[in-house]
């Protein structure tokens, strides 16, 4: 029996190392009416998505032989939401044992099991960024993932040729962990910026290490290499601008603090993420490039939040940040077009900069807006398709694609859609609801706080 | 040296003017009392269908509603053209005034040491300056109420209206006692223990909850016969004490439950002792809707906006939840079991219209059925003659995100429409100092 069962997996293994390419469809969208996000809105308009990426916008158009019709009238078609901040599909969210762990990778343990990603689907989200947590003040690498729900394997879920990602985070977080858990460095914001610090200057002694050994070693064959380090190699990476900073954040001075120390380190690509307090110093955050991603209301359920406002992405957006809201949480993300709407409630943003927020800003953020984000010709089939307009509270969405193979289908999809039943696991309700808020999941059981 | 003394004086002078500015910013400002009309809008009154016309608020009460109201001279004329009034929301479950920031221990005053605690008043502990507040009202949220939470019984719950200076002047006429049911659920996924020991601490707990019923109704035999006859001695006790009210049937108690079995198991404990009781949570309510039906116990559900209770769930379970109840037959009332983000309120009733409720049973169940399920029914929930003025003006549906609430009264006071979150705004939407300038 034993036996069968390592063939059977031998066998699967081949299977699905054969099979890695991603799945690809072809779709006729017909009537709907087209939110682009860049190119305004086309009534009555189609969408043709062929072997994955988007061929045509416009009216009464033809489509490629052997695609999927999807009738779309009185439906509004726009692109597939994407959640700067999440930690769907994890296995694992941090690794709280040093207060640096940036060799560390969330692309490791990505789980695409977990029924939290069709949920997320069928709230119209088709891309997510798979965080590290917010334990270390430098956290591991992160993953940019699709939604391609129904693969068993985990690497087909990334998104091949995003760029990497790391996590930071500032403040309560790492203080709590390190300074308080651990009764290590950092306990104060003043022990937080010089992690920082420590860390990129041992990273530039690292290249400069490096650098020495490659002249050296055409002349000498004596020469002694640097010693590899994972570490050293992914904080380089980040000093050489390979690497996108998503720093979790919360109050102006920290946020000040880390703009500084890459100055003067030449960073230049940094994201804030949450940076409740971001509004506060809106106008740095513009001069510097500095990107936010936040929520839409969340405040006070700690200190660093107590001084915040619903209308942070306003008042962000009019200062001139790229700015997204995101869900970190496995609740928030099924409704993200609704958290959007919210910025109308908050700071009287137009539909089009509401809808921004939750499409072609996360996409910048993450450096994909090339491939999602907005309708247009040229880029990945990704949409969405809701039966009002995604900002009304009464809209139900309907239909989400990724990479023209649809994901979530209203009318088609069976109640339970989880993909892996133990048998022996009774799936019966928790007391306490399973937690759907993971920054701190691993660093201390009992706090689960954004 | 006594130069330098002057000076730091002085600097210290300027920093307490610096602080004291800035406090002021944190202050909302004052609430006005008197006679408001509020002329030409569309009134949805819940009870009496919608009315194209005038309000008129005096003393604190509705004193008229109709197409044409005759106001006293004295009263401050409101134009409403194309505007909409709505009853002030009801949130029959939140953390509202007792917790402050959750993360940080001494701010949070609901949960008290013990397991049975009826005398636990949570008005005691609701403290009027809370941040929260004003941020929850401008919403439209108008009432709530404030529950402790911990053990088998948590405390005392008080409906409070969002205005005022003390505990007792917020007081909306609503007091009952909470109680956590008893579960044999695991949990959570770290739970190691065994089936058996669960169903054990369970009926442990049931014993406890019915030796207090006994106690209790002793107790109040005993005073019952103190009052006639002096002599009598009762000492004191003030668990039982709390209990009288609820052992009299004078109030309800918050039954609060949620999974599939352990409803059913309240509903049997409800009917064998005659509790009067209000079922709250009930995330698993669609399970047993016609269960919860057939016994009559009104439920109050929610948060509304939340992820299935399992993993075999349909998505969208928590959404429908509420709808499903109440086609079963089910009196629903919608709560956000927050704290902070208690206006969020309408946006769950939203969510429960969009799924199944219909925006009309979805509008009652923060408005009217709230308000008669606590027995203020012709007090409070909708806009007719008589009633608490607790309303608001809006410039469109008040569930859609896109839609500005204008003005709040809450007691016929007129809110001022600040929040932190709003002054905020106001201070840093142009920040000055800029970076440059």
């Amino acid at each position: 029996m034993k036996k069968y069962n390592i063939i059977f997996l031998l066998l699967f293994a081949v299977a699905t190392s054969m099979t890695a390419q991603t799945e690809k469809g072809s779709i006729h969208i017909k009537n709907g009416t087209v939110i682009t996000i860049t190119n305004g809105i086309l009534e009555n308009a189609d969408v043709v998505i062929t072997d994955g990426k988007i061929t045509g916008i416009g009216k009464s158009l033809k489509a490629p032989k052997g695609a999927k019709v999807v009738d779309a009238t009185g439906q509004f078609v726009m692109p597939g939401i994407i959640d700067a901040h999440s930690h769907i599909a994890l296995d694992a969210v941090n690794e709280a044992t040093n207060i640096v762990t940036a060799e560390v990778e969330t692309g490791d343990v990505l789980d695409p099991l977990d029924v939290g990603i069709y949920r997320a689907l069928a709230g119209g989200v088709t891309a997510t960024h798979a965080m590290h947590g917010s334990a270390n003040a430098i956290g591991g690498q992160c993953e940019t993932i699709k939604l391609r729900y129904g693969t068993y394997d985990p690497e087909e879920l990334k998104m091949e040729g995003a760029p990497r990602t790391i996590k930071f985070a500032l403040g309560e977080n790492p203080i709590r962990v390190h300074g308080e858990g651990n009764r290590l460095h950092a306990r104060t914001r003043m022990g937080i910026e010089q992690v920082f610090r420590r860390a990129f200057s041992e990273a530039r002694d690292y290249m400069t290490a490096q650098e020495d050994y490659n002249k050296k070693m055409t002349s000498d064959p004596q020469a002694v290499p640097p010693m590899y380090d994972r570490r050293m190699e992914a904080l380089a990476d980040i000093l050489r601008g390979d690497i996108i900073i998503h720093c979790h954040s919360y109050r102006a001075d920290e946020i000040l603090m880390l703009m500084n120390v890459c100055k003067d380190f030449g960073i230049e690509k940094i994201v804030y993420q949450h940076v409740n307090e971001g509004f506060k110093v809106a106008p740095e955050l513009a001069e510097f490039g500095a990107m936010a991603s936040v929520f839409a209301d969340w405040w006070a359920y700690k200190f660093e939040v107590y001084y915040s406002t619903a209308y942070n992405a306003a008042i962000l957006t009019r200062n001139g940040v790229v700015t997204s809201i995101n869900s970190d949480s496995g609740d928030y993300i099924r409704h993200l077009y609704h958290q959007a709407g919210k910025t109308q409630r908050y700071g009287k943003l137009t539909d089009n900069e509401a809808l921004r927020l939750i499409t072609l800003n996360p996409a910048i953020q993450l450096g994909i807006e090339d491939r999602v984000g907005s309708l247009e010709k040229g880029k990945d089939g990704d949409i969405a398709i809701f039966n009002a307009h995604p900002l009304s509270v009464y809209a139900v969405p309907q239909m989400t694609i990724v990479d023209g193979i649809v994901r979530f289908d209203i009318k088609e999809d069976n109640n339970d859609m989880r993909m892996s039943v133990d048998p022996e696991d009774v799936d019966a309700m928790m007391l306490d609801y399973d937690h759907d808020h993971r920054c701190m999941e691993g660093a201390a059981e009992e706090l689960f706080h954004h | 040296m006594r130069f330098n003394k002057i000076i730091l004086c002085c600097l210290a002078c300027l920093a307490c003017l610096f602080v004291a500015g800035q406090l002021s910013a944190q202050v909302v400002g004052k609430a006005t009392k008197g006679a408001f009309l509020l002329k030409n809008a569309t009134i949805e009154t819940i009870t009496k269908g919608t009315v194209k016309g005038d309000l008129l608020i005096e003393d604190g009460k509705i004193t008229g509603v109709g197409s044409s109201v005759a106001a006293p001279a004295s009263a401050s004329v409101i134009d409403c053209t194309g505007k909409f009034i709505y009853p002030g929301f009801i949130d029959m479950g939140t953390s509202l005034g007792l917790v402050e920031v959750s993360s940080v221990s001494l701010t949070r005053d609901d949960n008290e040491l013990g397991d049975i605690k009826p005398h636990m008043e949570a008005l005691t502990a609701v403290n009027p300056s809370s941040v929260a507040i004003p941020v929850t009202r401008v919403s439209g949220v108008t009432t709530v109420i404030a529950q402790p939470g911990g053990g088998l019984i948590p405390g005392t719950a008080s409906l409070i209206n969002l205005v005022g200076y003390s505990p007792d002047e917020m007081y909306a006429g609503f007091r009952a006692i909470r109680l956590n049911f008893p579960s044999s659920g695991a949990r959570g996924r770290r739970d190691r223990r065994s089936p058996e020991d669960r169903k054990k601490e369970e009926a442990k707990k049931l014993k406890q909850i019915n030796d207090l019923w006994e106690e209790a109704e002793f107790f109040a035999k005993v005073r019952e016969a103190k009052s006639k006859d002096a002599s009598i001695r009762q000492e004191y006790d003030p668990v039982l004490e709390a209990m009288i009210p609820t052992i009299k049937g004078e109030q309800p108690v918050l039954v609060e439950v949620n999974r599939e079995d352990d409803i059913i198991a309240a509903l049997k404990w409800i009917k064998d002792n005659e509790i009067k009781a209000i079922l709250t949570g009930c995330a698993e309510g669609w399970r047993v809707a016609d269960e919860i039906a057939a016994s009559g116990v009104p439920v109050v559900t929610g948060p509304v906006i939340s992820i299935p209770t399992r993993g075999s769930d349909r998505y969208d379970r928590a959404y429908a939840n509420a709808g499903a109840m109440k086609k079963a037959g089910v009196t629903v009332a919608i709560r956000t079991d927050q704290t902070e983000n208690v206006r969020d309120l309408p946006f769950h009733a939203a969510f429960a219209a969009t799924y199944g409720m219909g925006r009309e049973a979805a509008l009652e169940a923060i408005t009217i059925v709230p308000a008669r399920m606590m027995g203020l029914g012709d007090e409070l929930g909708s806009l007719e003659v008589g009633k608490v003025a607790n309303l608001f003006i809006c410039d469109g549906d008040p569930f859609e995100t896109k839609t500005q609430i204008d003005q709040v009264f809450i007691q016929g006071w007129e809110i001022p429409m600040n929040s932190r979150h709003s002054l905020l705004y106001d201070e840093f939407l142009e920040r000055s100092p800029g970076v440059k300038n």
